[in-house]
């Protein structure tokens, strides 16, 4: 079997190729670039491959390689090829090539440096940022005409709907919340514990437990548990809806969105995170108590000192944040769904967005709150 | 007689990319109007721009008379209650039961009691073979089935317009004609002009009366006639070259091909 060669010959403005061997692609046949004469524009160039031995896609190749150039180039192209190769050429030229291919789309080192620099550039980054907000405050005032509207009863929202969210994202909690309030209050009070026995102070471990629960983390936990395991669930719902085009036919039946998949959501989620929150309260003190009986601290002391800690104003000021982050919880979900593209990747990406944005919503909103509060001196 | 449904010079893209440009038609009462052409030319995004599911870059699309595209959402919404309309994938909601599914049209927007509401629910049903099915959801029912419940929902409320997208797509050949035979009948019965996007090609020589090609190459509308005129007649060979491929498919049915 001899190797694969192009004998080029000139006549004028007519080349000929002439091709022999076997033309193997495992061979490594020579390309249409690499040939010692190359044709230009006005030239008509002959491939004559009548003579190879054998051949696979690699002779088509070189065939289709030299047609394309000579389409840009401006030189004509004709050949005669053993009857498959011509046969599988005529399939490959029957159709252009698009033109959406062939434009100038930028190479994969080049598209990265793109999407690095708008990445880092503050005025993409501002612009992105007020583009979100505005699409948000827009979701967010539906919402809330939806949410008047259900008050009215003019909205087109089931009740029944927001009774089955509430219980998938209240009661089927419970164990989870269990396990992280629990688990939550203990850590609170070794983080107490070490400190506060250097001063002879380990009994205010069940004052720094309570506090820190009833302000701080019973509810922030309690948002995190909800975002990853509610809102996910509702960008996974609404996502799929979409991809099943379910969202396309309430819509076509003249029902508001807004009104009959997001409302009865939040709503759910707004209802069951106070219900949660407090669950998680008396969990995440009792956690504590583990801890302090540890460090010598009899059960009556400890539940005195919480009781002397309990105030109505740090119990109301992490209520009012459960509220609040049920409402965003809810609001990442149902949007991340909604705006989901419709194929099964575009469901996995909105859950994902739906928890990284909501936790990103819940520290702003706490880290604001906490502010409030302190200013308020509450 | 006025149009039931008038297209005026639509241009249909997403961002950048144009789908389709200076769409013009109009679709009589009464008929069976299909948009064809080959995967990928627009034709199911020409329905979402009809449907309002999407907004198009130019132009107007008209029901009646009435301006579809310029009309605010209360006129929009009281303009869908006269179409019906079965999604390539159903539509149906997924977390509700059949009955469910198809009660929700009713519920919206008619007064009827839950007992009324029941005995209309299994009339439509009927009418597409799926009596009984009641308290099944989409999930439990195979993908003809499915099709058929939405056709039912899209017929709960008497549409004078009944829009499809793709409903042979997924099905076998028999259950393909029975729910091409179902739709005729259905038309006919409510006297509905039927829209519908395929490119089944036994379907569009089976029941449509007016069809237009969109091309996927010069991305807009080549010509618009009767099936067979387009094979036999029109100016485009892509047309009559798409279109005789389905008289020849349709010669072929019924004889053994292995």
């Amino acid at each position: 079997m001899t190797a694969a060669t192009i004998h080029c010959h000139r006549e004028g403005t007519r080349l000929n190729f002439t091709l022999t061997g076997a033309w193997r692609r495992d061979d490594s046949p020579p390309r249409f670039s690499s040939a010692s004469d190359r044709p230009a524009r006005g030239d008509h160039l002959f491939i004559d491959a009548t003579s190879v031995e054998s051949w696979d896609s690699s002779l088509v190749n070189l065939v289709l390689q030299a047609q394309r150039q000579g389409e840009a180039v401006g030189f004509n192209v004709s050949w005669q090829l053993p009857s498959g190769a011509d046969r599988l050429l005529q399939l490959a030229l029957a159709v252009p090539p698009s033109r959406a291919n062939s434009g100038d789309k930028p190479d994969s080192l080049t598209a990265w440096l793109v999407t690095l620099a708008l990445a880092l550039n503050p005025v993409h980054i501002s612009e992105r940022i007020g583009r979100e907000m505005m699409r948000s405050a827009e979701f967010i005032g539906a919402l809330l005409v939806a949410g008047l509207a259900a008050m009215t009863g003019q909205a087109r929202t089931r009740t029944v709907d927001a009774m089955r969210f509430g219980f998938q994202s209240g009661p089927n909690a419970l164990p989870i919340i269990s396990l992280t309030s629990f688990l939550v209050g203990m850590i609170l009070g070794y983080l107490g514990a070490v400190q506060l026995q250097q001063f002879g102070a380990g009994i205010y471990v069940a004052n720094l437990v309570t506090v820190g629960i009833l302000r701080e983390m019973g509810a922030l936990m309690t948002a995190i548990i909800l975002a990853g395991r509610t809102g996910a669930a509702y960008a996974a719902q609404l996502g799929t809806m979409r991809v099943n085009e379910e969202v396309d036919a309430i819509e076509i039946l003249g029902v508001s969105i807004i009104e009959f998949l997001v409302l009865p959501r939040v709503v759910a989620v707004i209802i069951m995170m106070p219900l949660l929150t407090l669950y998680a309260d008396v969990l995440g003190i009792l956690g504590g108590g583990i801890v302090a009986s540890g460090l010598g601290i009899s059960p009556l002391q400890y539940w005195t000192q919480v009781q002397g800690s309990v105030g109505l104003d740090h119990l109301l000021v992490g209520l009012v944040k459960s509220v609040v982050f049920g409402a965003l919880v809810g609001i990442a979900g149902c949007r991340a769904g909604l705006d989901a593209a419709r194929n099964s990747e575009g469901v996995g990406k909105a859950t994902t967005t739906a928890v990284v944005v909501a936790l990103i919503y819940l520290i702003v909103a706490d880290a604001l709150i906490n502010v409030f509060c302190q200013l308020m001196e509450i | 007689m006025q149009p039931a449904i008038t297209v005026t010079d639509l241009t249909l893209a997403y961002g950048d990319r144009m789908i389709q440009h200076d769409l013009s038609f109009n679709v009589d009462s009464g008929d069976i109007f299909v948009i064809m052409g080959g995967s990928g030319c627009g034709k199911s995004t020409l329905l979402r721009n009809m449907l309002g599911l999407e907004r198009p870059r130019t132009g107007d699309v008209s029901y009646f008379g009435r301006s579809f595209t310029r009309a605010d959402s209360r006129a929009r919404r009281d303009m869908r209650l006269d179409w019906g309309v079965t999604f390539q994938q159903g539509g149906l909601i997924s977390a509700m039961t059949i009955a469910e599914n198809l009660s929700l049209p009713l519920e919206l927007y008619t007064d009827l009691s839950a007992a009324e509401r029941r005995e209309y629910i299994d009339l439509k049903l009927s009418l597409v073979g799926l009596a009984g099915y009641e308290s099944f959801y989409p999930a439990e029912l195979s993908g003809g089935m499915r099709k058929r419940a939405a056709l039912a929902r899209a017929i709960m409320l008497d549409p004078k317009i009944l829009f499809f997208d793709e409903p042979s797509a997924g099905l076998d050949p028999l259950s393909s004609r029975r729910l091409d035979e179902l739709i005729v009948a259905l038309a006919e019965s409510l006297g509905a002009t039927v829209v519908m996007v395929t490119h089944e090609l036994e379907s569009i020589f089976a029941i449509a009366t007016q069809a237009i090609y969109l091309d996927n190459v010069t991305r807009t509308l080549l010509d618009a006639g009767t099936p067979d005129w387009l094979r036999d007649h029109s100016e485009h060979e892509v047309i009559r070259a798409f279109l005789q491929r389905g008289e020849q498919h349709k010669h072929n049915t019924g004889s053994p091909t292995l």
